[in-house]
């Protein structure tokens, strides 16, 4: 990876870390309503994964745990930070909320509340691909407590049958809402079980964004060759509780801590500065900018927004004048 | 405005009609949606080498080929998101879910995605997926094999349900369902494979909302759909020959949305209602028709609504027992004398 692209990465990342903390400050404010799932410490999982991809072609379906992988894929951060807010000019018009965003002119195909929900989505959009004998592929983001569902199964077995153009990405944070890995899963390995459909797959430090850049460019590589699915797992920590509502007091303090150590910003800053590619002053300025652009743009933006109109409220339920409800009578 | 029909004659135009049986109808709308738009797949348990269990697409395996036709394993909830995924980007996938039962599996994809994926991104996405299945009580299947899940869907804002009564509907309102842009839900009755009956023999495509009269009345409508439209037809021949009552019989073939104005019309018209359904009375359609003609036109009321519907039990395996807990067209017809006091 060169040089700029790996400062351009800490940018993208400092960036996605200053916007969920914003998300955070805004929840206490009371301008971001319902459920808000922050990505606070896996900022390398959407970062290296997706630098691997094909921005301009690829497809990409998550969980509710959206915001940074949106971003990352083209969606306005003004426009994201709008969704939250609940306004017309959100990436949802409003309408769907931390949890669904869309953003499909980027094909950035949504954020999905049902934990495991996306997985048959990416392997039809897979097969969607595979129909029309694309070169694209479809990029599945998911956390390790959503393999335990039987969507996790079905899809699997379905994706390597039909060696359908999928890469599932498990962003494995050791726990599934309070509930620790070991006292949930009885393979806490999750590259292992994919073994069980014939699937290749990888695990890899997910704190590290230039690992999973190399293990992400090698697993895009198999799936976008036509030789089917792939799974890749990352190890990685979230910072903050599952989610606004979770009292995140079921994790020792002292794991806390030792994760702290393998932040994904800091090991990238301190491994540029090591190497004489970065300084400690233009860090801090880089910080300062997006601290400023995420007041005075991102927020401002949402705040000045309008909300969506009431009179629309039954928009969107069913298709607007489709002509086949009369039986393709204009 | 109504989208109610007479059934003979308009809705299907002046072609020139086929009688053919009811799974041959669904199979040559499979065929013909297969050949006009290479994005159309079939996809379901046994629809492909098989041929479907009721033949529903018997012989488009070897027509159209394993890719567009696609036998899936059973994962009803994984290969109906599969279905749904797939149709996000451009795909039209008729799902066929082998039994109405095995819906409920898939009920998270259906519920959660295809029926709010359209208004959680704000219009971005659509699901333009149909469903079919089988389902209602065939004969002895159990209670794991008798579900009546119209009420289910019916129940879910962002599905259109429709439920055919005879081979005409149950080609074009496949036809339809495959080209509209919403997910459709469509519901075949396991008893009615068989059944024959006119079809256009030209391409014809029915409406996905409205009601159909099958046979006017002046003294007292009966509101069907599917199996329970025949049960109508002929508790109304046996009530005008012995009782000299002429029942109006509507064919709600459209379940959502249901056709208020073609509901109220026909109330207006004949001041009575009965609403025959197969499923158990709890939150169904009956419930829900009897809603409509309170809020539509409850002055027009010469007597209080009523519903024949099965008990509210699990489907017994005995036959006399499973004859018990479902209706059938004397019990119409006792409904409707009750009304009358005759």
């Amino acid at each position: 990876m060169k040089v700029a692209d790996k400062k351009r990465l800490l940018r993208e990342m400092l960036f996605a870390r200053r916007f969920e903390e914003r998300c955070y400050e805004s929840y206490v404010e009371r301008n971001i309503g319902g459920f808000l799932h922050l990505y606070s410490g896996e900022e390398a999982c959407a970062h290296g994964v997706l630098e691997a991809a094909d921005f301009d072609n690829d497809y990409v379906i998550t969980s509710y745990r959206d915001h940074i992988h949106a971003i990352k894929w083209g969606a306005d951060p003004r426009k994201v930070m709008a969704e939250l807010y609940a306004k017309e000019t959100g990436v949802s018009k409003g309408r769907g909320g931390s949890m669904h965003l869309f953003d499909v002119n980027n094909r950035f195909m949504g954020g999905y509340a049902l934990v495991g929900g996306p997985f048959p989505l990416a392997a039809g959009i897979a097969k969607a691909i595979q129909m029309k004998r694309g070169k694209e592929i479809s990029i599945c983001f998911l956390g390790d407590a959503a393999n335990n569902q039987g969507t996790f199964h079905e899809s699997l077995n379905m994706a390597k049958l039909w060696n359908l153009p999928v890469l599932y990405v498990c962003e494995n944070n050791l726990y599934g809402i309070g509930t620790r890995i070991d006292r949930s899963t009885a393979v806490v390995d999750q590259y292992k079980r994919v073994s069980a459909y014939n699937i290749p797959s990888a695990q890899e430090d997910g704190q590290d964004v230039e690992k999973v850049y190399k293990a992400a460019t090698k697993a895009i590589k198999h799936v976008r060759s036509g030789k089917g699915p792939y799974f890749l797992e990352l190890m990685t920590y979230r910072y903050r509780g599952h989610s606004m509502s979770d009292s995140n007091a079921y994790r020792a303090r002292a794991e806390e801590r030792m994760w702290s150590k393998r932040d994904p910003i800091i090991m990238l800053r301190d491994r540029l500065i090591e190497n004489g590619q970065l300084t400690k002053k233009e860090y801090t300025e880089m910080d300062t900018e997006i601290l400023d652009q995420i007041e005075n743009e991102v927020i401002a933006y949402a705040n000045e927004s309008p909300e969506p109109h009431v009179s629309e409220v039954g928009r969107y339920v069913l298709a607007e004048n489709d002509p086949w409800v009369r039986g393709g009578v204009q | 405005m109504s989208l109610q029909r007479m059934t003979r004659g308009s809705g299907a135009g002046c072609n020139k009609m086929a009688e053919i049986m009811f799974w041959e109808a669904v199979r040559r709308a499979h065929d013909e949606e297969l050949a006009n738009d290479p994005m159309v797949l079939v996809m379901g348990e046994d629809v492909g080498v098989v041929g479907g269990t009721y033949k529903a697409t018997l012989g488009l395996y070897d027509k159209y080929g394993e890719d567009r036709v696609i036998d899936t394993p059973i994962s009803e909830n994984g290969f109906t998101g599969l279905g749904i995924g797939a149709s996000f980007v451009g795909v039209r996938p008729i799902i066929e879910i082998m039994s109405v039962n095995f819906a409920w599996l898939a009920m998270d994809q259906i519920f959660n995605t295809a029926a709010k994926v359209r208004y959680m991104s704000g219009g971005q996405l659509e699901a333009p997926v149909v469903i079919r299945s089988p389902g209602g009580t065939a004969h002895q299947l159990g209670s794991q094999h008798s579900a009546r899940m119209e009420k289910v869907f019916m129940g879910i804002a962002g599905l259109r349900v429709a439920t055919p009564s005879n081979p005409r509907q149950a080609y074009g309102l496949l036809k339809s369902a495959v080209r509209c842009n919403d997910p459709v839900i469509i519901y075949e009755h396991e008893l009615m494979y068989n059944m024959k009956g006119e079809v256009p023999e030209q391409e014809y495509f029915h409406p996905l909302e409205g009601s159909e009269i099958v046979r006017p009345g002046r003294d007292v409508t009966l509101f069907g759909y599917n199996i329970s439209v025949h049960w109508c037809l002929q508790a109304a021949d046996l009530l005008s020959s012995h009782h000299g009552i002429e029942a109006e019989v509507i064919d709600l073939y459209a379940l959502s949305p249901l056709d208020r104005a073609g509901i109220r019309d026909s109330v207006t018209r004949t001041h009575r209602a009965v609403i025959v359904e197969e499923a158990e009375p709890m939150v169904g359609v009956g419930a829900e028709v009897m809603a409509i003609i309170n809020e539509e036109c409850f002055f027009e009321l010469d007597a209080a609504p009523v519903r024949v519907s099965a008990l509210n039990m699990p489907i017994p395996y005995n036959h006399s027992l499973e004859k018990a807990v479902l209706p059938d067209a004397n019990d119409v017809v006792e409904a409707v004398r009750g009304m009358f006091g005759v």
